[in-house]
């Protein structure tokens, strides 16, 4: 395992920062002229600058460059934030992304353009180099004050994150004469001392005529973590006046022993991702390692169970008790190491922010998009693989949910659209959901199409649930109804495979005029899953947990040679297993019924005995198996063999009455 | 261990493992096989192709166990004292393939000279051709340098 190249580094910070620009810009659209809003879109591109430059992205260096000089004007609060300006803010950030990714391909005409089109929003020269002014000569405050009094307080942590606290009072002072006094109430007694905690705060008088901008720019990389009171120094003489205690302020600080050693070997060169965002300490690690614990953890656990299986043979109070001990360490260490892995779904929302912002442009119907459950946690290639369905049913939601401003007016709804894209945790799953206030679902038409394309035999009786399961079958679509963009149902067959493929469901409610709904529910992890161990004939099998709804003993044989079961009055169809995997040897005498669901439909898996749950470290099968769809995966059970785990989806749809449409076609 | 299957140095010589499956003698190449272990309970497919019908637990990973004899005419066998999993890695679409194959026996490490490859006979043969590489004399004996690519594709 080689570590990342400094190349790759920045290339991962500056894909975070680039995110969060992203985000702050179109915050900044939405609450225009947001002083915070614009100061950490700054201090973004500033790091971007300052790495690029540091590992030879000259030509990203360059641009931000251009681009951050720009920006600055409107930091200054001389230019107001505008949706145009937003716009183009937005496609130099994508320019800056391909400048990383690409740099051979992306064509430098292209920042020109962003940067002439950027000037001419900004009012300067519309050759795109706006004049660089330096912000205090450019400070347009009128006469400058005399000075200023500046009360810091830092958050105590500060040193952690390696900021140097003396550093920023040397900044004050190459802007002017200073007095610094050291507030030290806060401060402990020496052998309660923590030298790595910083409880000082500093009062400055600042005798300067530097601007209020230029002042607060030496705290710019640390006002998330402290607090700054800045006024003129002519108003706070009176009061000053009478606490006379300037003076001595530098030498009680100087010799401190709290702030002085560690901060200095920490601070090194100024580098803003650490500081700049979350107070959390974080380490950033390869995907590829966690991958690999992961399995490290699995093959662990594996070998825990064959433990536990030997133990319980065996009558020893002493290996038994090493092997619960051991059992609920990798317990511990297997939530741990998933914990890890787990990544806040805020990083996939982020990007549909921006899809629904420019859909909405192109289309011309104003969307307000809303994200909830932002911090609901996700295995990382969970997420990975979510972001190509969220985009597909979000711009389904935009281009059909939504209807024409027009039409919404005449329905009596507001002009403003809404998607909410909602996470959050139900159980072991985390359910997403995509939600719109538009039209809904016409039933009548999707039901017109299906007949058409034959998928149902014409006033075939169909619930409304499976008029809407019709959205998800291959080859569906009502696109030539719809606009060319994204007709609901292309790709929605896609769309479900993929879910599946996550061992997750999709649901679709709609209600008309009121807007539909569609909800994925997906397991937390795709590495173990909670099984149902049942033995078919001589072999076990695994049958994912999260789709078990019960299991009911099979009734005896009414000679009708039905394959229902009633189960409270409703009709569920069931699967017997032992023909299905061509199990050896007599079956049991009393045949167990496994009720499982997969997006809505309900069948039964006939098998001869059910064994148990089962902590099941999913394996992928060989490519050799890839023709096998009745399978999802592998296992290895206590005593070392193989075990197949059933694909539930896979066996409910060629069970269920999806397969019914079919046979009526 | 360089893991290129067909691997020879510089006199033409390359070692190959010797093994027997049904009635005929194979050489694999040294280079692509991992572990020759001991038979260890495998899980029946259901839905599978005969020739990878089952898998097996190898170090934690679950690959699939190969019986060649489907694929070269010859009437299934069972397990005896000298039967071997003969654990390779070789390459489908371009992507490495860890496969269990079952042996009969697993004879010796030996070399092979290029000099000593026949092409295979167009007739005379009970499998199709393409699935032997070349048919090289070790001692008195041929052995089939087997394409296991196709064989298991």
């Amino acid at each position: 395992m080689t570590s990342p190249t400094p190349a790759e580094v920045f290339r991962a910070e500056a894909a975070e920062l680039l995110d969060r620009l992203e985000a702050t810009l179109l915050d900044l659209g939405e609450r225009p002229g947001e002083r915070t809003l614009v100061d950490t879109a700054f201090r973004a591109l500033h790091t971007i600058k300052g790495s690029g430059a540091m590992f030879g992205f000259d030509r990203v260096a360059a641009f931000t460059h251009d681009f951050e000089t720009a920006f600055d004007l409107l930091r200054q609060g001389r230019v107001r934030t505008s949706r145009d300006l937003v716009d183009v803010a937005l496609a130099a950030k994508d320019y800056i992304r391909s400048l990383i990714d690409d740099p051979d391909g992306t064509a430098p005409v292209i920042g020109e353009a962003i940067l002439a089109q950027l000037g001419h929003l900004l009012g300067t020269r519309a050759d795109g180099a706006p004049p660089a002014p330096s912000p205090a000569a450019a400070d347009p405050t009128a006469p400058p004050p005399q000075g200023w009094r500046l009360r810091l307080a830092f958050d105590p942590g500060l040193l952690r994150n390696g900021t140097n606290p003396l550093a920023l009072l040397d900044d004050l002072r190459d802007l002017g004469p200073c007095t610094v006094t050291a507030r030290l109430d806060a401060l402990p007694d020496l052998d309660a001392l923590d030298p790595e905690v910083l409880l000082i705060g500093w009062d400055v008088d600042l005798r300067a005529g530097a601007g209020r901008e230029t002042v607060e720019d030496v705290f710019l990389f640390v006002r998330d973590d402290m607090t700054l009171a800045l006024e003129p120094l002519d108003a706070a003489r009176e009061e000053s006046a009478s606490a006379s205690r300037a003076g001595r302020a530098d030498e009680v600080v100087r010799p401190g022993t709290a702030p002085d050693g560690p901060p200095e070997a920490a601070s090194g060169p100024r580098r803003g991702p650490r500081r700049d965002g979350e107070a959390s300490a974080s380490l950033r690690v390869e995907a590829g390692r966690l991958d690999e614990l992961m399995d490290r953890v699995g093959e662990l656990v594996i070998a825990q169970a064959r433990l536990s299986q030997l133990a319980g043979l065996h009558a020893d109070p002493g290996l038994a008790a090493v092997a619960e001990e051991i059992e609920r360490l990798s317990a511990r260490l297997r939530d741990t190491t998933m914990g890890i892995r787990m990544v806040p779904i805020a990083s996939l929302f982020g990007r549909f922010r921006r899809l629904v912002h420019d859909l909405s442009r192109e289309l011309g119907k104003p969307v307000e998009f809303v994200a909830e459950g932002e911090d609901t946690e996700l295995d990382k290639t969970m997420i990975e693989r979510l972001a190509d369905p969220l985009v597909h049913l979000i711009r389904n939601a935009v281009d059909h949910g939504i209807e024409e401003p027009a039409r919404r007016a005449e329905a009596g709804k507001a002009a403003t659209g809404r998607i909410a894209l909602v996470a959050e945790h139900a159980g072991a799953q985390v359910t997403v959901s995509v939600r719109d206030d538009g039209a809904g679902l016409d039933a009548a038409r999707i039901r017109a199409k299906a007949e058409e394309k034959g998928l149902i035999a014409p006033g075939a009786a169909l619930s409304e649930a499976q008029v809407h399961g019709l959205l998800f079958a291959p080859g569906f679509s009502t696109a030539a109804t719809l606009s060319a963009l994204s007709g609901r149902g292309v790709g929605m067959d896609v769309v479900k495979k993929t879910i599946e493929g996550l061992r997750g469901t999709i649901d679709l409610t709609s209600e008309p005029g009121a807007g539909t709904c569609v909800t994925l529910r997906l397991p937390l992890t795709l590495a173990i899953i909670e099984g149902l161990l049942i033995r078919v004939g001589a072999a076990r099998y695994v049958v994912p947990l999260s789709a078990v709804e019960e299991c009911v003993a099979l009734p005896e044989e009414d000679g009708r040679g039905r394959d229902f079961l009633n189960l409270r009055g409703a009709l569920v169809p069931f699967v017997r297993l032992r023909a299905l995997l061509e199990a050896e040897g007599a079956p049991e005498a009393h045949q167990k019924v496994i009720v499982v669901a997969a997006g809505g439909t309900r069948i039964g898996l006939v098998a001869d005995q059910i064994l148990g749950t089962h902590q099941t470290v999913i394996k992928s099968l060989s490519k050799l198996h890839a023709d096998v769809t009745t399978f999802s995966g592998a296992t290895i059970l206590g005593d070392g063999t193989a075990a197949l785990i059933l694909d539930v989806g896979q066996l409910v749809a060629a069970g269920g009455p999806a397969g019914s449409y079919r046979e009526v076609a | 261990m360089n893991g290129v299957e067909g691997a020879a140095d510089r006199f033409g010589a390359e070692p190959v493992v010797l093994l027997r499956i049904g009635t005929e003698t194979f050489a694999f190449a040294a280079g692509m096989v991992r572990e020759i272990i001991d038979p260890i309970p495998a899980t029946r497919v259901a839905g599978a192709r005969g020739h990878v019908g089952h898998v097996v637990n190898v170090r934690g990973n679950v690959v699939p166990l190969a019986d060649l004899r489907e694929r070269f005419g010859m009437e299934p066998g069972s397990a005896g004292a000298d039967t071997r999993y003969v654990v390779v890695e070789t390459r489908l679409a371009d992507e490495p393939v860890v496969v269990a194959v079952v042996a009969d026996k697993v004879f010796e490490v030996t070399e092979i000279r290029s000099s000593d490859h026949r092409p295979v006979p167009r007739l005379g043969t009970r499998w199709r051709p393409d699935y032997v590489r070349s048919i090289v004399k070790c001692g008195d004996e041929f052995v089939l340098v087997p394409d296991l690519e196709t064989i298991l594709a």
